[in-house]
């Protein structure tokens, strides 16, 4: 199976709503709009030349540069038995990140998806249980997105004798 | 005192019939920093609410500021029982991100390392599920081994735990003849001590008992909560990534990949014993081809690749290049490609996955590391749902859960 064909089929579902395709380093990209994600995956999952049946990885960036659609949610998939790789991305506003949950076509993706809205405050609508799982629930912000940036390592306002700044 | 005090109850806790039992975060039987809220019907587990997060540091932050090379120190603290698959998964990574090619002999001293941390990291595991099953001899045992196998560390990077060993494009020197003389050490004497840690547990009859048909998960539920590793092969999958995608040379090996069919304890604990025969085995073959590298070829550790690996230190004083790369590299003001790369590596515990997107800055745009750990460890409440709370236990281990990996 390679990625012309993969993107063949896919076109023929979707058409022109699929969108940048690529083939970074040989895994085939492509961008999806976020109402479409779950009918995507669905398809990619049930079709059985696909069949990409295993969630690898799920997880979000964000680009503070994309006005109107920061926040990106990245699902690498794995077909286990023609041993294909692909990546599905969506993005999504920042004001409004609200996407729907895969956690109904893999229980994996339920932790992935607490992660990434720890992290980047994505809204997985559907999602059984979506609460923080790494930081602490009283956290009120995400705070791996780019408005935080890490402390500046040469700041010298700070008095702290004990790590020697 | 006040026969007036009350205490407050819970809504509902008076009525209730079941137990809830509070396990961990700091409970010895955990081996780790995670907590487990269990609802007990007697000593049956009716519910298990796993949380995690103890030991959150914010790696992927952290490397968002972090020249490629200091983040290789962030991976040590991932599965710190098998530190080394973690650093060269790292390696790979940014030389796939790179397009650095690594010599065949810098593939096969790093497979070498790989396979003797997933026997250091399956010795735990295995030892451990000795121990929660009441044998503490077998991990007093092999624990000498497993000194041996940081010895050898020590010997070619200097540190035993976090080893940070390597360089993108390879090592930061040659192996010593130390180093060499420890591995055959290691070959020679490990063998007899595996068969007997093997005669000590695999037929005995309480482990047995203990540990077959419990924590039992199936290949289809398996695949879909995205297990990986020994226990997705142990529910009868042979997904392995050194087959599946080969990274440094694994295909130049003839290795086996063993399965259970059960998926419980018992296949877990012998499908690791049998990885780490397989280990022995890759390990020998990578020595072998390594002594066939006679003449300068037999000195080669490191790619050429000048402007990620850092000069030696004589030529820094002597070479105007050198200087200048050994400046940049130290400082981390090399720019790193424009790219987006996915890099998996098996790891002592399933696929280690490294997502890396760069927007052509000094550091990575974002980093993500796929924990095989994390993912699987929300199996949890299924697998041990209706089971004994000791089971649990060892189903806990028997996954081998490393917290600092789940954290990340």
């Amino acid at each position: 199976m390679t990625n012309e064909f993969i993107k063949q089929k896919l076109q023929a579902k979707f058409g022109e709503a699929l969108s940048e395709w690529g083939e970074p380093y040989g895994m085939l990209t492509v961008t999806v709009p976020r109402e479409l994600n779950l009918k995507v995956l669905n398809f990619l999952y049930d079709d059985p030349e696909l069949a990409f049946r295993f969630l690898t990885d799920l997880t979000g960036a964000h680009y503070p540069d994309r006005k109107g659609e920061e926040l990106s949610v990245i699902y690498h998939l794995h077909n286990l038995v023609s041993n294909v790789r692909m990546r599905v991305k969506l993005y999504t506003p920042a004001a409004q990140p609200d996407v729907y949950t895969a956690t109904g076509l893999f229980s994996g993706a339920n932790w992935m998806e607490r992660e990434t809205y720890d992290f980047y405050g994505i809204n997985f609508l559907g999602h059984p249980d979506l609460r923080r799982v790494l930081n602490v629930e009283e956290m009120d912000y995400h705070p791996l997105r780019k408005e935080f940036p890490l402390e500046d390592q040469s700041r010298i306002d700070k008095d702290d004798d004990m790590f020697g700044r | 005192m006040s026969e007036h005090q009350h205490i407050k109850l819970p809504e509902g806790s008076i009525g209730k019939t079941t137990t809830t039992l509070n396990l961990g975060p700091t409970h010895p039987a955990t081996h780790g920093v995670f907590q487990n809220i269990l609802e007990l019907d007697g000593e049956r587990i009716v519910k298990a609410e796993p949380t995690v997060g103890y030991i959150h540091r914010a790696f992927e932050k952290i490397a968002e500021r972090r020249p490629l090379y200091q983040i290789t120190t962030l991976t040590d603290r991932l599965n710190y029982c098998s530190a080394p698959i973690n650093n060269m998964g790292w390696h790979l990574t940014c030389e796939k991100l790179l397009g650095v090619k690594t010599p065949k002999r810098v593939d096969y001293l790093r497979v070498i390392i790989m396979e003797l941390s997933r026997i250091s990291d399956h010795l735990i595991c295995n030892s451990i599920v000795g121990v929660d099953t009441g044998a503490y001899t077998g991990f007093l045992y092999v624990m000498q081994y497993r000194e041996l196998i940081y010895e050898i560390y020590e010997e070619v990077c200097g540190s035993r735990l976090t080893t940070n060993m390597g360089r993108i494009g390879g090592f930061e020197r040659n192996f010593t003849q130390a180093a060499f003389e420890k591995l055959e050490r290691f070959l020679r004497e490990y063998p007899g001590v595996q068969k007997e840690f093997e005669s000590l547990f695999s037929r005995n009859r309480i482990f047995m008992d203990r540990t077959r048909g419990t924590g039992a998960i199936s290949a289809e539920r398996a695949l879909n909560y995205g297990f990986t590793g020994p226990n997705l092969r142990a529910a009868g999958v042979d997904y392995d990534v050194r087959v599946h995608s080969p990274y440094s040379s694994y295909q130049d090996f003839d290795f086996q990949v063993p399965v259970g069919t059960r998926g419980d304890n018992y296949d877990r604990f012998l499908v690791r014993n049998e990885e780490i025969w397989q280990s022995l085995s890759l390990i020998r073959q990578a020595y072998e081809k390594v002594q066939a590298f006679k003449g300068a070829e037999a000195d080669v550790y490191h790619a050429d690749a000048p402007e990620y690996y850092l000069p030696e230190k004589k030529d820094v004083y002597t070479k105007m290049e050198a200087l200048i790369y050994h400046f940049k590299i130290v400082m981390g003001e090399t720019e790193i490609p424009v790219g987006e790369v996915y890099q998996s590596v098996e790891g002592g515990n399933g696929e280690l996955g490294f997502y890396l997107v760069s927007d052509g800055g000094r550091a990575p745009f974002r980093l993500h590391f796929r924990r095989p750990c994390f993912i699987y460890y929300q199996a949890f409440p299924e697998i041990v749902k209706g089971g004994m709370l000791s089971d649990a236990i060892i189903t806990m281990s028997s996954l081998n859960l490393i917290a600092g990996e789940m954290d990340a």
